[in-house]
């Protein structure tokens, strides 16, 4: 998931919405202040039951967790279930960037990847979302007009790339829906 | 699912060539970062496909500097992260001044901010004359770079800011002048560095160093190189020297973790243990 400005509420309403056995890893990039110590996890780790962690470098990805991109890094999946962080130049002015997460997401896992773009007055996460959907995954973006800053959710639906467009709340109910079929799966 | 893995094996033709025509061995580096960088230059270089890319880097050297160029590129800034120069001030420094003469390593220095960083921070503290600097890099031009130690000027707004930060006790426009719209670090803190070569991936260590620094260099490396570069520095450091890595890495490997002491936790600084 990837938010900007007004993205913290938006994600906040989403991740109500997690059980604490919510079978999925989420991981999260919001544009931060480079500045910023930890007090973004800390301020999510408040609004839900899962564990917000901020990643070392090749920290293993465990089902049930979020996961919140450090500042001043961005952050990407590895194949073997870890997470890489670099000090890459900016993407989009932003580092971390929610295109580099979402591109080696796509690239990682492919299918089973579930994109969602939040508020914000940007339009990192949009080139990606292509990336996202020929991989074979489900790409989400926060419907405009229930986000503060409509600005990046409407460049990622500009893309046509967009395979549906949530209120947050609905956001939440659409990831139990695919997070329990996940584990039926797995254990058929 | 066709084309990613197509890519996939391409990559590892590509890094397999690099590594057999010129020896850099891009094999053992963070793959997603490298993949990455392999995309962004496949636009840049304007071929199709990776694999037209492995020809052109076999036979056309300027071709691979400029691949090469784009797989080392470095972002860094002076006194990046000021809270680690301010610990190395606290804690690292008063032991340095237990030692007449000491060495520090910056490995993967890239374009040399950092060293001067801790340059700067040596002077303040009265040691910079009893201590010798090696810094390295295995990226040549990032190096000559460094050497040269000229900045843009729009640079050192965040420089100084960083500087205060990180409890300098000057003023920070003291260690630099303008050259040509360019700030040239100031020559007196040159005198004590040595600039060389290195190559964490290949080489080998550096002797009885007091201080080692590498900082956001392993998080492009993979778990195995990680694990090499961090036997290097182990085997470089004094007892009771410090290591000194990026705020978001760590001692993962227990083979390593158990030589160390933490001397502070969030700076990412350690120690290794007086008794082997």
């Amino acid at each position: 998931m990837g938010g900007s400005a007004g993205g913290f509420d938006a994600l906040a309403a989403i991740l109500l919405a997690f059980p604490p056995d919510f079978a999925l890893p989420a991981l999260v990039v919001q544009h931060l202040h480079p500045s910023d110590d930890a007090s973004f996890a800390r301020r999510l780790a408040r609004t839900t039951r899962l564990p917000v962690v901020e990643p070392c470098d090749k920290e293993r990805i465990e089902r049930g967790r979020v996961y919140t991109a450090p500042a001043n890094y961005h952050m990407l999946v590895e194949r073997n279930e870890t997470i890489s962080l670099s000090v890459d130049q900016k993407v989009n002015w932003s580092r971390p960037s929610i295109d580099v997460l979402f591109e080696s997401a796509a690239r990682a896992w492919g299918g089973p990847v579930i994109a969602v773009i939040l508020s914000g007055a940007s339009a990192d996460g949009a080139e990606s979302m292509r990336a996202v959907k020929d991989a074979g995954g489900l790409t989400i973006a926060q419907e405009p007009a229930s986000a503060d800053s409509p600005l990046m959710p409407r460049a990622a639906i500009d893309t046509g790339a967009v395979d549906e467009a949530l209120r947050p709340e609905e956001i939440g109910r659409r990831f139990l829906q695919l997070g329990s079929r996940n584990a039926e799966c797995e254990r058929a | 699912m066709g084309k990613p893995d197509i890519e996939d094996i391409e990559i590892d033709l590509l890094l397999e060539a690099i590594y057999w025509r010129y020896g850099y061995d891009f094999r053992s580096y963070a793959r997603a970062s490298i993949e990455r960088r392999t995309r962004q230059f496949l636009s840049v270089a304007g071929c199709a496909s990776v694999s037209e890319m492995i020809p052109r880097v076999l036979r056309d050297e300027e071709f691979f500097s400029k691949l090469a160029r784009y797989f080392s590129i470095s972002v860094t800034q002076m006194f990046r992260d000021p809270l680690v120069y301010r610990a190395v001030r606290e804690k690292v420094i008063p032991l340095l001044r237990t030692w007449p003469h000491f060495k520090v390593w910056h490995a993967g220095c890239a374009t040399g901010e950092e060293v001067y960083s801790l340059a700067i921070v040596l002077k303040e503290e009265n040691l910079y004359q009893r201590a010798t600097i090696y810094a390295t890099d295995f990226n040549d031009e990032a190096l000559e770079q460094a050497r040269e130690g000229v900045y843009e000027m729009e640079k050192m707004k965040e420089a100084t800011h960083n500087y205060q930060q990180a409890g300098g006790k000057a003023s920070f426009s003291e260690y630099y002048h303008a050259r040509c719209g360019a700030a040239a670090m100031d020559a007196a803190l040159k005198e004590r560095i040595v600039f060389s070569s290195h190559n964490l991936a290949s080489d080998s260590a550096f002797g009885e160093m007091h201080l080692v620094l590498c900082r956001n260099v392993l998080i492009y490396f993979n778990a195995e190189l990680q694990n090499r570069a961090l036997g290097l520095f182990t085997e470089s450091l004094v007892h009771g020297g410090f290591l000194c890595l990026g705020t978001k890495e760590g001692l993962r490997f227990p083979e390593v973790n158990d030589q160390y002491e933490t001397v502070d936790g969030k700076a990412r600084i350690y120690k290794k243990k007086d008794v082997p």
